[in-house]
């Protein structure tokens, strides 16, 4: 069986997609997957530093696209867990060094070797956008409950309905339940309610998650963080497992247990 | 060669090139303007071209795989000018603009807004999304929200059958007589005329609702069930 091919975009940026993906990676290969990340945001890369893999770069994608090296010597082993890989972005190339039908190709040939992967999608409805989610099978649309991220995650999903890729599914970050209650941060509900798909997770805001970015720990390899918990229970949905959500079936007890514990 | 010449007809523009397309199945057309591109890759290079595709019908797939095979070539498709009403929604749907600031010399094949009366209408069953801006030379009848950062502009009138918190522009040509209807336009920007709805404090429950001009004033009225 092939590998799923996964992008994870936004169109706002700073919202959390490298984190997220970094989190999804490394959740799905914790479990026994064989994950390959792809950054997609030629010019600025930084799932590596997410990842803390920096030091371990010596092909990127375009050395790969251009046939530079051979994909394998292109993808980075993580450090932590054997069958996770990066392929990390050019730094000094721009997004038009790559096409969409390089990442098709790119992607196809990865089918055979892993289970999952999963492209970066950079902000932006441009070029690099379009390459990131060229080859996917779906697409998770990231947003934070704040009304400038949801317009773009809209106009996004707009695309993505006009390109007919498909319905994407939905992960609402950082999340503040405190905020929530005192109506100075949109809901849950808000967010679904003008986006109108899928929720596929909701990761509550936490400090620990900023921590593991700079580290280059990823936080879903914690297993007391809630933000880490949120991570693993979207790869499991990813697989198509029913994990109920963090008592959001409980409505408003969501937030009141989230709360009572800070 | 030749044939590929008389078949893509190739106009410079203010602001870019304007790509005209003859009569042919589009098989040959494509063709033909990959050959124009190829053979003249430099002039082509970073070019901002419109595409004058006549009454050829595009779908989704075909547009978006056409745009992306030019950007591959360092072509930036903008624009799509059609005669054809499913290629124009396309070309809308894709993001891409449906008329360049010279007008059409045949603009006259589309009648003007009084004439279309009460049968013309476009029907749009989908949820607008941000980005999306939706024209049409006579009435908008959406079944789907208006999300913010959506356009519906209309020669005529509009009427949602949803939530609206985006731009609704009705008789943009000037049609007073023209009206706004929705299920919920608490928080929709309304525009009739030459007139915009001067925002008020409009609180609490949605209902329907129709608005419309009155001595120059966007004025409401709500629908309530008790009515005739």
């Amino acid at each position: 069986m092939g590998a799923q091919v996964i992008t994870i975009t936004s169109g706002k940026g700073g919202v959390g997609k490298t984190t997220a993906v970094a989190n999804l990676a490394v959740a799905l290969a914790a479990d026994g997957a064989r994950v390959v990340c792809i950054d997609g945001d030629i010019g600025l890369r930084n799932l590596d530093v997410v990842m803390g893999l920096e030091n371990r770069i010596v092909y990127d994608v375009v050395d790969a696209i251009e046939g530079r090296c051979r994909l394998r010597q292109a993808m980075i082993r993580d450090k932590r867990l054997p069958e996770l890989y990066l392929i990390p972005a050019a730094q000094t190339r721009d997004k038009s060094a790559v096409t969409p039908s390089d990442m098709i190709r790119l992607c196809n040939e990865l089918r055979t070797e892993v289970d999952w992967v999963l492209i970066d999608s950079p902000a932006g409805i441009e070029r690099g956008f379009k390459n990131s989610i060229a080859a996917a099978d779906r697409v998770l649309v990231l947003t934070n409950p704040e009304v400038s991220a949801v317009r773009d995650a809209d106009r996004v999903i707009g695309i993505l309905e006009a390109e007919e890729k498909g319905t994407p599914s939905l992960i609402i970050n950082r999340l503040n339940p405190v905020m929530v209650k005192q109506h100075d941060m949109l809901s849950a509900e808000d967010v679904l309610d003008l986006l109108a798909i899928k929720l596929i997770g909701i990761v509550p805001e936490d400090e620990g998650v900023i921590v593991g970015t700079n580290r280059g720990n990823p936080v879903a390899l914690e297993p007391k963080s809630r933000a880490g918990q949120a991570f693993r229970n979207i790869a499991k949905r990813m697989k198509g497992e029913d994990v109920p959500f963090m008592n959001l079936e409980a409505g408003t007890g969501l937030w009141a247990r989230l709360t009572g514990r800070k | 060669m030749s044939d590929s010449n008389t078949l893509v007809e190739i106009k410079g523009l203010r602001d870019g090139l304007l790509i005209s397309l003859g009569n042919a199945e589009w098989d040959e057309l494509r063709a033909a303007l990959m050959e124009q591109i190829e053979v003249r890759r430099s002039f082509f290079q970073g070019a901002r071209v419109a595409l004058d595709v006549g009454s050829q019908i595009f779908h989704v797939n075909e547009l978006s795989e056409l745009r992306d095979t030019l950007s591959e070539r360092g072509v930036n498709l903008w624009a799509v000018v059609s005669e054809s009403p499913t290629t124009e929604k396309t070309a809308q749907l894709l993001g891409l603009a449906t008329r360049i600031s010279r007008p059409r010399p045949q603009e006259t094949t589309r009648p003007p807004a009084e004439e279309i009366g009460e049968g013309a209408a476009m029907w749009v069953a989908r949820t607008l999304r941000s980005g999306t801006r939706i024209e049409f030379p006579g009435n908008i009848v959406v079944l789907g929200d208006v999300n913010p950062g959506a356009e519906v502009i209309a020669e005529g009138g509009i009427l949602v059958w949803g939530r609206v918190r985006g731009i609704v522009h009705a008789g943009v040509k000037g049609d007073e007589s023209a009206v706004v209807c929705g299920l919920d336009l608490s928080a929709a920007r309304i525009r009739i005329g030459g007139v915009s709805a001067v925002l008020s404090e409009r609180s609490g429950e949605s209902h329907p609702e129709k608005y419309f001009l009155e001595d120059g004033i966007i004025k409401s009225e709500s629908w309530q069930s008790n009515q005739s």
